[in-house]
């Protein structure tokens, strides 16, 4: 460069005063430096040019392609769950319904406000799905409403260009045609929760109107029941209006599930037991189906699909029924004297003469104690037969001292008490079969005589549920090794002889016979069917000490649970039942239900006619009852109910009703009383013995002093 | 050409700048027919019909003698000052910001027509400034403050785009001029060194955001770096030839933010390919050669500045633009001359045009002369 440079800082050294040619030659140096500048900014934007067109190409072409291809997924149809004969447990039906986008949606209150005038949504439910929105992540489609008719569908569709986020659609829902009947043996299905998509992610699991296995079955079988989605590919804008279909693929529905169970039966059932908490089971004799598993009060599996509304969840909440309870798998209870005829059939196995008699006279002396019989007045003498249908608790504390605990308890298993079935359920509930040995381990204690008193009358450490209580009489009723058995298998192989003598069983079988059609317990218990008779045993269990309540009256959670297992017809038995029902104040309140049941297996009309009557005093069936309910809670408590729980904290509280009864932490040191077998006179008004309660809480009581025995 | 067959007037027009510019304006209304989905409304035909006024304006303006330019050079500054603080008072009274002021027949944007008025006033301070003194703080300080008074009002408001236009064409002209080269070359240090602290004082933050994510466009694929991605996206999957006139998808099904007016390079590089680009490429060199060449072949001191300004804002809103597009800059709402939609651009550039256009007469006839 010519151009006299100086340095600012260095001394001006007499500069030449600059020309305007001077200026000008300068100009023309650097506008030509300027030029060069914007020509290589001009080769610099070319070379871009051709590296985006034609060197990434490829990739934006795709990129581009995904901007224009909207592809949505269209859940599949869900597999349905069938009952034997094939008659619909869980179906689907076609139904109209609106779902929300919280990541689309600009404005959640003007949206709500709009949608809720639109579909007429009551304030409860309006305040739900705020809820929702508020927790749901913005991928999550909320579910606003569904089995919508064509008026409000089409009421909303037209609105849509307003309503950004929202979105109309026609699909499949899941229905369960009898309701609350299959809420515990079905399970429900609902939206897939962050945790679910977060395991899977799959897009289907965040598809407006796709449901997935919550509870139950529906849960255990999910990848057989879900099915293959379908796909619609349109042709989309940026803001999601549909410009045009590019081509549809149809879903491949779930493969269906057929169960043991018979819908008519099961509903029967669920009806049956009314008012009362409590559970029924239903198994084939022959091959160990279950007919039947049934645990009431419940939920609607149809009104949990979109969600458990606040209304809905308050009054689950506070129902001490329980009804998220699945009681068959997760009660727990003492069986009480059902246990008697297994007992019975370990004596005969260790060879006492069934004929050996022992004088009942209302309690037996051992030692320095006296152990009451329920009936204080005394049975007389009392052979094994009347021992098991006048359920005499003398007879067996008897016999059990001298056949020991050991043989009892093995018995108690091979009749599947605390055993565990391959159910396809979580959480099951197992029980207790107490012995010696597990006393060993579980307290470090020497097994006591009153500890085989108790055992004998199935109180004490002995727990069991339902379904086991069902199991323990198709065994005794089949002489076979029968399993539960839920899902339906034309070719399961025959089950194996208990190799039970079948003399000793002919003998219980009658002595059972004797409990409902001659002397016994349950009289009333008779089938109103000509030529078909029920053998069974009544059982009462007690809740607590007979210092607190005498377990018929008083607060309800201070009654006595009531059990009755049976099987019919009792000379060649086909159907085995079994029914606990708690708080029922004794087995009087679980037999009838047991006859009913049994009735509908051989005769339904006559068992429909019954439970119509049943049903007028009650206020309706199952539904109409729920119903009835529901509308009291919402007239009481509307909006202001407080919030549903979400996913996770509902499933915490279906845990924590399912916790089944602990054991008892400290070893039991005295014989639990007898609880009094219903069909004679009362226990008496002024039994003073103290006594202490099966419960947990057992404490130390000093035995009373013999009366005399 | 046989002047002989053709009337002198139209002769004289320097067709050498004005077929390429209609070849322009014609494929942009093109581009923005296809962008309306196949309808001259409400942007095509608005666009040619612009261009037409503003070429007649253009070639009025080229009429004006360069006495005129010089004369008014202070006072048009002086104006576009005030209606600048005119325009911020009310934006602070409206509240939010206020770039415009309604004039009733249009929206006129004071800080568009400083474009070119800031070269103006530059090359006119130049002009009279006597060539001695072009080595001293005479030759600085005023220009400084010329270009420091509407520079800071454009930011103010804030509009970075246009503060950085007026800026760049400002130091282009003081670089032209022959101000000393350390000056460029220590102030270029020195923004280098300011730049940083700008970006985390001076800058809102929306403008922060714009920045970071040119960095990383990914990073925000749904928010700020929408822009940019959804652009490349259009470009890139155009490929050597484009989908086609009217098949753009991206424009189309509006994943292509402001697809008429900033991102209409975008929009004409999906459905015309790598080809249309060099197209658009290729006019634009033209264009600015032929600024160039007038800034060179200008009579005086004044009119070489004058035109090599002109040259520069035209530049200077071709390269933002394209760079922006294709991902190398960061999104500022700057138009692409002559294709992109809007009536204060297409203005300013051909004021911008019709000043060359002068010049470029002054050069060939006598000086000052009103023909």
């Amino acid at each position: 460069m010519r151009q006299t440079w100086t340095w600012p800082w260095s001394k001006q050294t007499k500069p030449l005063p600059v020309t305007g040619a001077q200026l000008t030659h300068s100009f023309e140096r650097r506008t030509f430096v300027l030029g060069m500048a914007q020509a290589s900014v001009g080769l610099l934007l070319a070379g871009r040019l051709t590296w985006l067109a034609v060197a990434e190409n490829a990739k934006y072409r795709a990129a581009s392609e995904s901007n224009r291809v909207n592809l949505t997924l269209i859940p599949p149809r869900r597999g349905w769950v069938i009952d034997r004969t094939g008659a619909a447990l869980a179906a689907n039906r076609a139904d109209f319904r609106v779902d929300l986008v919280p990541d689309r949606v600009v404005d959640a209150d003007a949206t709500m406000a709009t949608l809720s005038k639109l579909l007429g949504l009551t304030a409860d439910r309006v305040s739900d799905i705020k809820d929702k929105l508020k927790k749901a992540r913005g991928f999550q489609p909320v579910e606003v409403a569904s089995n919508l008719d064509w008026d409000k569908f089409a009421a909303v569709s037209v609105r849509l260009p307003e309503l950004p986020g929202v979105i109309p659609q026609r699909g499949f829902s899941r229905y369960y045609p009898t309701g609350a009947a299959v809420g515990h043996l079905v399970g429900y299905v609902g939206p897939a929760s962050a945790e679910d998509y977060e395991k899977e992610r799959n897009p289907l699991l965040i598809t407006p109107g796709f449901k997935i296995g919550k509870d139950g079955l529906e849960k255990h079988f999910e990848e057989r029941l879900r099915g293959v989605p379908g796909a619609r590919r349109v042709e989309a804008t940026a803001g999601g209006r549909v410009v045009r279909d590019l081509g549809t693929r149809e879903d491949v529905p779930g493969k269906p599930i057929q169960l043991t169970i018979d819908a008519g039966l099961q509903d029967y059932a669920a009806r049956r037991i009314g008012l009362e908490s409590g559970s029924v089971v239903v198994m084939d004799c022959a091959s160990g189906d279950v007919l039947a598993m049934v645990s009431m009060p419940s939920f609607d599996p149809n009104s949990f699909a979109d969600g458990i509304g606040r209304i809905e969840w308050k009054m689950l909440a506070e129902d001490d029924h329980v009804p998220l309870r699945n009681k068959v798998l997760r009660g727990l209870y003492p069986p009480g004297s059902t246990v008697k005829p297994m007992v019975a059939l370990s004596f005969l196995e260790a060879g006492l003469d069934p004929e050996a008699s022992v004088g009942c006279a209302g309690g037996l002396r051992v030692g320095n104690r006296v152990f009451h019989c329920w009936n204080h007045r005394g049975h007389g003498t009392t052979n094994m037969s009347k021992g098991i249908y006048q359920s005499c608790d003398v007879y067996f504390y008897h016999f059990a001292q001298q056949i020991g605990m050991d043989k009892i308890a093995a018995m108690a298993r091979r009749l599947g008490l605390g055993q565990e079935f391959p159910m396809p359920y979580p959480g099951q509930s197992y029980g207790t079969v107490p012995d010696p040995a597990w006393k060993q381990r579980k307290y470090g204690k020497e097994w006591a005589i009153y500890d085989t008193v108790n055992a004998t009358i199935g109180q004490g450490y002995m727990l069991v549920n339902p379904l086991q209580q069902a199991v323990m009489a198709s065994r005794l009723a089949s002489g076979l090794q029968l399993t539960p058995r839920l899902l339906m298998d034309h070719h399961a192989p025959q089950a194996p002889s208990l190799g039970i003598r079948q003399d000793h069983l002919d003998l219980i079988h009658a002595a059972m016979n004797e409990v409902v059609n001659g002397r016994g317990t349950a009289g009333k218990a008779r089938l109103p069917v000509e030529g078909v008779q029920m053998a069974g045993k009544t059982g009462t269990a007690q809740v607590v000490g007979l210092n607190i309540g005498n377990g018929k009256g008083g607060l309800w959670k201070h009654r006595d649970h009531g059990h009755f297992i049976c099987f019919a017809p009792f000379d060649k038995p086909r159907y085995a039942c079994a029914v606990a029902i708690e708080h029922g104040g004794g087995s009087g309140a679980a037999y009838p239900i047991a006859r009913d049941v049994m009735t509908f297996l051989f005769d339904r009309a006559k068992a429909m006619e019954v439970l119509e009557g049943y049903e007028k005093e009650w206020g309706g069936n199952v539904q109409q009852r729920m119903a009835a309910k529901y509308n009291a809670y919402a007239a009481r408590f509307g909006a202001s109910a407080p919030a549903a729980p979400d996913e996770a904290q509902a499933a915490e509280a279906v845990a924590a009703d399912n916790t089944p009864i602990a054991e008892p932490t400290a070893a039991q040191t005295d014989a639990a009383p007898p609880a009094p077998e219903p069909e004679t006179s009362p226990a008496p008004a002024d039994l003073t013995a103290p006594a202490a309660a099966p419960t947990p809480a057992a404490t130390a009581a000093p035995a009373a002093p013999a009366p005399g025995a | 050409m046989q002047r002989a067959y053709i009337p002198a007037f139209i002769a004289r027009q320097p067709w050498g700048v004005i077929l390429p510019l209609c070849a322009l304006v014609t494929f942009g209304g093109a581009v923005l027919y296809s962008a309306a989905g196949g309808h001259l409304m409400p942007w095509a035909l608005l666009h040619v019909v612009r261009f037409v006024v503003f070429l007649g304006m253009a070639m009025v303006v080229s009429r004006i003698p360069s006495a005129w330019f010089k004369n008014a050079a202070l006072p048009s500054y002086a104006l576009l000052c005030v209606l600048l603080v005119l325009v911020e008072l009310l934006g602070r009274v409206s509240g939010g910001s206020q770039r415009w002021l309604n004039l009733g027949f249009m929206q006129l944007q004071p800080s568009e027509l400083m474009k070119p008025c800031i070269v103006l006033v530059l090359a006119w301070f130049y002009s009279v400034l006597p060539p001695s003194e072009i080595r001293t703080w005479r030759a600085i300080a005023p220009a400084v403050v010329l270009l420091g008074l509407p520079a800071g009002l454009v930011m103010l408001q804030p509009d970075l785009g246009t503060g950085l236009a007026i800026s760049f064409g400002a130091v282009v002209i003081m670089f032209l001029a022959g101000l000393p080269l350390w000056l460029f070359i220590s102030g270029g240090a020195a923004i280098a060194v300011a730049a940083p602290l700008a970006f985390f004082t001076v800058l809102h933050d929306y403008q922060r955001k714009r920045v970071l994510v040119f960095l990383d466009p990914e990073s925000d694929p749904l928010g700020s770096g929408y822009h940019i991605t959804q652009s490349k996206i259009a470009i890139g999957s155009g490929g050597l030839f484009g989908k086609g006139f009217g098949q753009g998808s991206q424009s189309h099904l509006d994943y292509l933010p402001e697809a008429h007016t900033d991102f209409v390079f975008a929009t004409m590089a999906e459905e015309w390919g790598m080809i249309g680009g060099f197209f658009v490429l290729i006019v634009f060199a033209l264009v600015l050669r032929w600024g160039l060449g007038v800034a060179l072949r200008a009579p005086d001191r004044f009119s070489r500045l004058l035109a090599a300004g002109m040259v520069t804002t035209i530049f200077f809103y071709v390269c933002i633009n394209l760079m922006m597009v294709m991902g190398l800059a960061p999104v500022v709402g700057i138009p692409l001359p002559f294709v992109s939609h809007g009536g204060s651009s297409m203005m300013t550039n051909m004021l911008c045009i019709g000043t060359l256009m002068a010049v470029d007469r002054w050069s060939r006839t006598p000086r000052g002369a009103l023909r």
